[in-house]
């Protein structure tokens, strides 16, 4: 048996109408555990080496990193990406690290 | 003779031209020289590449010399770039040429990488597979065409960012025409792969254009990351392993700024230069300057972008020039017609901040467009549009649009 996460940590914070988390700086890992466990994900190792990266290129650049930055710089190969974050690893890894949305797409 | 001051042009494409045509009336050319430098003699009228496959243009239409349209004033060099050394503030170009300069614009443009899909470029490629981003593949895919007589036709987008991100569905409005016309659109599937959750990048945007794709009976395949091609087997894997069968294969490959840019270490992972999404100059040294796709911001990469950009540069290279920062007057402002078949068009307007919204479109002289609506007017935008690229924007004349975006006329 998995350990529910509990999501009520949710409830007090703010999301654009896309769902991603309004203020970058409210996320706390357990917020990030919130937010996956809504999107049906249970984070593992590998799952933390991804949003820890995405965490610090925000930090770093002030941005959400693209599927390629996060190959290139976190060393995780990009079909383990898509298997760890099924549907769209950019925007998912950035929404459960409480980040904007990828700017790649215009 | 006291030497001139320097300022060099990296790339004689859209925004290389347009900027030259600019500073070489801006400047004081008794005190600076302005040189640009160019691989290609030709200028290619991209846009038309969309046209070419389906024989509505020839490719006299978008092929004409470079020289045409550069300022006599402007030292023109017919050379690859060998490197940029931002350091020294010096380029190396393959012709054994060094050029020092005091201020300096990449205009080096992006380009399809098909050799970043695994199996892209095995067997089919311009046998059952093409592209129409270049020249050579749309010309192919003219040719394939005139004969085909039909099956499943996809159409993929292998990764975001690409340039002009209407062109791939603009492919389908016209496949889907095309086809009616040779009397065969019911022995023709037409089907549209994209890594995006829609049709298009904006929401309002993308749900009218994913509506034109259901009515024209296009099936959409969202969040499609093409992760590898299987010629042998005709069909492509995504990532998450969706498969899709094809007999012919229109793919638009993965963009990516100049070789140059990553030889230099001055770009990204897409070897596209990092830049100030609002100034348009490098983050890192600040007398150099992007215009047009060989940026990073997160603006569309089209020509009508690269003019919005121009006037915004020209002020702030001068201001450079003369010890003042730059301003942050870039908005990110792109306006696109997209060609949807039947002799229609569709008109979107948008930038940063604001989405494509409905509305009108009024411009002084040339009759009010819809905006995001399907009219005759939008195809003859489209279809001048050609003509304006050659006779006024690559000459950085006066167009009928303001670089900031307006929002008269528009319904929020
Ligand atoms: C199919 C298609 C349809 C499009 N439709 C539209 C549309 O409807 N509307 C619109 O506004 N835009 C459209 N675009 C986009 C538009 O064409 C581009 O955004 C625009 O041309 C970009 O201008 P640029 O100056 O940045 O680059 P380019 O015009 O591509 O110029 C780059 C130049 O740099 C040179 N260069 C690069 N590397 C080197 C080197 N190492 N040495 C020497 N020279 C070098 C190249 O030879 C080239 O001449 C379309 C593009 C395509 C492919």
């Amino acid at each position: 048996m998995m350990s529910a996460v509990d999501t009520s940590i949710l409830d007090s914070l703010e999301f654009d109408d896309q769902n991603f988390l309004v203020n970058a700086t409210d996320w706390t890992p357990a917020v990030g555990e919130a937010i996956a466990a809504e999107l049906g994900i249970v984070l593992g190792e590998r799952h933390w080496v991804v949003l820890n990266f995405c965490r610090k290129e925000w930090e770093e650049h002030g941005e959400s990193p693209t599927i390629r930055r996060i190959t290139k710089g976190a060393d995780v190969g990009t079909k383990e990406l898509y298997d760890l974050f099924p549907g769209g690893p950019g925007k998912i890894a950035a929404q459960i690290a409480g980040l904007k949305k990828p700017t790649g797409c215009v | 003779m006291k030497t001139k001051k320097t300022l060099l042009i990296l790339g004689a494409g859209t925004g290389g031209t347009m900027i030259a045509n600019k500073m070489v009336e801006r400047l004081d050319l008794e005190e600076w020289k302005i040189i640009i430098v160019d691989r290609d003699e030709t200028h290619y009228y991209q846009p038309g590449f969309l046209f070419i496959p389906f024989d509505i243009y020839r490719p006299g239409d978008v092929i004409k010399p470079k020289r045409n349209f550069l300022p006599r004033l402007v030292e023109t060099v017919v050379s690859d770039i060998e490197v940029i050394e931002p350091d020294e503030s010096r380029v190396k170009l393959a012709n054994g040429r060094t050029i020092d300069y005091n201020e300096l614009v990449i205009a080096t443009g992006s380009t399809v990488v098909p050799e970043e899909t695994e199996g892209l470029l095995d067997g089919g490629w311009r046998k059952n597979i093409f592209d129409f981003y270049t020249f050579e593949g749309a010309s192919a895919l003219a040719r394939f065409l005139r004969t085909w007589d039909g099956g499943r036709l996809v159409v993929n987008v292998v990764e975001m960012p690409i340039k002009c991100p209407v062109a791939p569905l603009e492919f389908l409005f016209l496949a889907d025409w095309y086809f009616h016309e040779r009397g065969i659109r019911s022995k023709v599937d037409l089907v549209y792969a994209t890594p995006l959750d829609g049709a298009f990048t904006k929401p309002r945007a993308s749900s009218i254009l994913g509506d034109m794709l259901e009515q024209k009976g296009i099936h959409l395949e969202p969040t499609f990351s093409t992760g590898r091609v299987d010629s042998t087997n005709h069909k492509i894997v995504s990532w998450d392993d969706r498969e899709l069968d094809y007999d012919l294969l229109v793919t638009v490959p993965t963009n990516m700024g100049a070789e140059v840019i990553e030889r230099s270490g001055m770009g990204d992972d897409l070897r596209f230069v990092p830049a100030d999404k609002h100034t348009l100059r490098s983050d890192k040294w600040e007398n150099i300057w992007i215009i047009g796709d060989a940026g990073n911001v997160p603006a569309s990469k089209a020509g009508s972008v690269a003019h919005f950009m121009l006037d915004v540069l020209i002020e702030n290279i001068e201001r450079h020039i003369d010890g003042l920062a730059p301003l942050p007057l870039f908005d990110g402002h792109a306006n696109c017609f997209i060609e949807s078949g039947f002799e229609k068009g569709i008109l979107i307007d948008f930038n940063y901040d604001v989405e494509p919204l409905p509305g009108r479109f009024p411009l002084p002289g040339m009759g009010p467009f819809a905006l995001l609506q399907e009219s005759p007017a939008n195809h003859w935008g489209k279809m001048s549009f050609r003509w304006i690229y050659w006779n006024v924007l690559l000459k950085g004349g006066e167009m009928p649009f303001t670089s900031q975006m307006s929002m008269a006329g528009k319904w929020a």
